[in-house]
């Protein structure tokens, strides 16, 4: 990552150069990161988009109840309570853009260079003076060496171009030139980043819906009452909650989803956390639910009963209706619902939470018009499901009284994100990992043995290509000990 | 024997080496050395047996599949799995670098948040996954999440030492600044400490540091209590700042040289982040752009691991410039894991956010 800083060349600079200057500097990169580092730090502490109660009530924990108001209404005024899309972040962001574009014109025509400079053959001066440089004398004439010396070169992966001269040969070549690019390649990536999320704020949206089990909507929702229109309709066909073991706590929530476009049925899917759904771009992600206001009175329970004989019937009654048990003259009436039923110690009923974790239903039981027993039936409980008469109630579901949450997106940048950041991890890994190493080997005759001298320089990570002239030493005096 | 049984041995031995690694600067006998190293592999070999039996356990209650059963579902295991890095960091270092210095810097890290876990109660449960947390990025997040961690953690270190063998006066300022982070370090440790012992609360971290935290100094009741903190943490940052040239001494013996830390330090940077980035923030960004439909919201979590990303880019940045080597950028290597620390826990406990799921 070693770059070089520029001298000043000329004395007098017009104002354009300056500004030029200011721009291409790493000063000015570091001092961005620093601002918008900074600067984020108060955004992470105030609440974004929050009420003003709720932020006053932040700034009174950290300054003391009574500068908070002021506080409050100086960080208003500056943008901080929504920080990220307020001028001057957006104007950081834009410096540091043209920053990178900049640094990158500056110093990229230097480094092309570099790249594609080809590597020429060097005098034995010339190779000495590399902090790299390691000599090795062979038996035998250049000639003989020839073979062997670039046998090991090419063992040690590294292609070189190979010359006559006039006392012997020389090998020379480079490796991973295009690495110095990866500086760059990062760089840009950061640019393709911020085009993506441009591109998805200008032609995208970012809305939600809330979806009751059997509604259909043409439109997604965005702040209070902003309608985004989808194109197609989208219907709930069911929700549904699965839980660990008896507890609280969601294992997975799913949504049966069906796409109407045109009237026709298009697409079904049922999408859960981590598993959305894609339509013409939009993306329908699961994101919460709820019970819907007025879901008892569109809700339908779906019953199975079995009778004493053990045969089954589907019954769909509402809330309040009487359905009779097959194969007796005993009815059962809807007289209360709870989403989710607890029972303490004393035996009251109360309901602890507005979702439905527990839901139950509690039916009156009477036989020609005589109460005969009633009792809570509930769905996550099996054993609730026993009539005493026998034959049993089962609970399977109360459909139409949920909504699913769905996230919905449409955003034609976030592949361009994406490539950015399949070119940022490219950048980083050549830039970090990879290096430019150049490698010369002269065979020199001298009294009928050769002499062979290696010079190498690499831009980063010198010790561990070092250690690789070494290993190439190494390996062509244990040759020509063998070779005795 | 299960996972819990080796995790055990292992804090035991990391905690033993610690005290091998300072006895062996003290003394600066070969077989400690030795010693120390071999106890510090055998505590590592155990903790890796543990993480796997945990992996095994958690596969095996939850049957969700080898891959998605990843043990880095919660602060305790994360930790865990921080520490293992860590270790594995620092003994790739003594192998390359043949200094085992170091040791004596590294092992307490791994023992103090070891003590950490055990001390606050952390859950060491194997709890069910909420659904967002179901989902093959977890593994890859998560982990290289922590590797990055561990190598900012070691270019902490290093960087740290490098601050206080290089200070020559007690004004400038690079001294300044180490002994007053290093004074705030143990100020807060030993705070916390007192909090803890006097309330002996086992509760959950964050309620732990909304309810207790400083209750026992600077916000007890009592004005005396108060001010008499106030004084006692201002003449603890003064003695370190009047005797801190004796650590600088006691460093100066491990035969390590300026630029073999500012060397370490770069190295360690140099591979956190890439991965950081890659595993940190891009694959991060992918899984919140599916379990969430955005791939950046600007919540307290994304937003520090930002802020993280851009002070060791301006550390890297920093390098290039003309005379910021040494110790300027050795003090953002040192403001860079701060950053880290904020991101991982201070995030969790003291913000909220999406991710505030972490640290049940």
């Amino acid at each position: 990552m070693k770059g070089t800083e520029f001298l000043d060349q000329g004395k007098s600079k017009t104002f354009v150069d300056k500004i030029w200057d200011l721009l291409s500097s790493v000063k000015l990169a570091i001092v961005i990161f620093a601002l918008i580092s900074l600067t984020s730090v108060v955004g992470t502490i105030l609440e974004q988009k929050a009420e003003p109660a709720r932020n006053i009530q932040i700034l009174g924990k950290i300054f003391g109840e009574s500068l908070a108001p002021n506080l409050y209404t100086l960080f208003d005024k500056l943008g901080f309570i929504d920080m990220y899309h307020s001028w001057w972040f957006t104007g950081l962001l834009l410096l540091f853009s043209i920053n990178i574009i900049i640094c990158s014109m500056e110093r990229l025509p230097r480094i092309w260079k570099l790249v594609k400079e080809p590597v020429e053959p060097l005098t034995e001066e010339k190779l000495k003076k590399f902090i790299i440089n390691r000599e090795v004398v062979l038996k035998g004439k250049p000639d003989k060496n020839r073979d062997a010396v670039s046998g090991v070169i090419k063992g040690a992966r590294f292609r070189c171009l190979e010359v006559q001269e006039e006392r012997g040969y020389q090998f020379y070549g480079q490796r991973g030139n295009y690495s110095r690019l990866g500086v760059y390649l990062t760089h840009f990536s950061i640019l393709i980043i911020l085009a993506g999320a441009i591109i998805g704020m200008r032609l995208g949206f970012n809305g939600f819906l809330n979806l009751p089990e059997g509604a259909v909507s043409n439109a997604a929702f965005s702040g209070m009452d902003k309608e985004l229109p989808l194109g197609f309709d989208v219907r709930c066909d069911n929700f549904d909650v699965e839980f660990y073991g008896m507890s609280n706590m969601p294992k997975e929530y799913k949504s049966w989803l069906t796409i109407i476009k045109n009237g026709k049925e298009v697409l079904r899917k049922s999408i859960a956390v981590n598993d959305p759904l894609s339509f013409e771009g939009i993306t329908f992600y699961q994101s919460s639910y709820g019970l819907v206001p007025d879901g008892i009175n569109r809700g339908i329970f779906i019953f199975n009963v079995v009778s004493k004989t053990g045969s089954a019937t589907t019954l769909n009654p509402r809330f309040g209706d009487t359905f009779q048990i097959p194969d007796t003259s005993i009815t059962g009436k809807i007289a209360d619902f709870s989403p989710a039923l607890t029972i303490d110690e004393h035996g009251h009923a109360s309901t602890y939470a507005n979702q439905m974790n527990n839901p139950a239903v509690f039916i009156e039981f009477s036989e020609s018009g005589k109460h005969k027993f009633s009792g809570w039936i509930l769905k996550r409980h099996p054993e609730t499901w026993q009539i005493p008469e026998g034959g049993r109630v089962e609970f399977i579901d109360y459909w139409g009284v949920e909504y699913t949450g769905l996230q919905v997106r449409k955003d034609p940048g976030v592949w361009v994100v994406y490539l950015g950041c399949i070119t940022m991890s490219l950048g980083l890994f050549t830039a970090f990992f990879m290096s430019h190493r150049k490698m010369w080997v002269k065979l020199v005759e001298e009294k009928n043995n050769t002499r062979v001298i290696i010079g190498a320089t690499s831009n980063k990570n010198r010790a561990a290509f070092e250690r690789k002239i070494d290993k190439i030493i190494s390996v062509l005096s244990k040759k020509q000990e063998g070779g005795k | 024997m299960d996972s819990s049984f080796f995790f055990g041995l292992s804090t035991m031995a990391y905690i033993l080496a610690m005290m091998i690694y300072i006895t062996y600067i003290a003394f600066k006998k070969e077989q400690i050395g030795i010693l120390a190293t071999t106890i510090t592999i055998l505590g590592f070999i155990s903790q890796t047996l543990a993480i796997v039996l945990r992996w095994k356990e958690f596969a095996d209650l939850s049957g969700m599949g080898f891959l998605r059963s990843a043990p880095l579902t919660n602060l305790y295991e994360s930790l865990i799995f921080f520490v293992w890095c860590l270790i594995l960091g620092y003994l790739i270092i003594e192998f390359k670098f043949k200094n085992r210095s170091f040791g004596a810097f590294v092992t307490p890290i791994a023992g103090l948040v070891l003590a950490f876990i055990d001390l606050t109660g952390v859950s060491k449960e194997i709890q069910p996954l909420v659904p967002a947390l179901k989902s093959n990025w977890l593994l890859a997040h998560v982990s290289m999440s922590f590797i990055a961690y561990a190598a900012f953690a070691l270019s902490f270190s290093t960087g740290l030492m490098s601050l206080i063998i290089t200070a020559e006066k007690k004004n400038e300022a690079s001294y300044i600044f180490w002994t007053v982070t290093l004074g705030l370090f143990v100020i807060l440790l030993a705070t916390m400490g007192i909090d803890f012992f006097t309330f002996k609360a086992k509760v959950r971290p964050e309620i732990f540091i909304h309810n207790y935290l400083f209750r026992t100094s600077f916000l007890h009741p009592s004005a005396a209590v108060n001010i008499l903190s106030w004084i006692l943490s201002i003449a603890v940052l003064f003695a370190i700042w009047r005797y801190g040239l004796v650590l600088k001494r006691v460093i100066a013996k491990f035969n390590v040289t300026p630029d073999m830390l500012d060397e370490i330090t770069y190295k360690s940077i140099a591979v956190g982040f890439p991965i950081f980035t890659l595993g940190g923030l891009i694959f991060g960004a992918i899984w919140a752009d599916q379990a969430w439909g955005v791939y950046w919201s600007w919540d307290p979590k994304e937003t520090w691991s930002l802020i993280t990303w851009f002070v060791y880019a301006f550390y890297l940045h920093g390098r290039t410039i003309r005379g910021w080597q040494g110790k300027k950028v050795a003090m953002v290597a040192v403001i860079g894991f701060m950053a880290v620390i904020f991101t991982y826990l201070g995030v969790n406990l003291l913000l909220s956010g999406l991710h505030a799921y972490g640290s049940r």
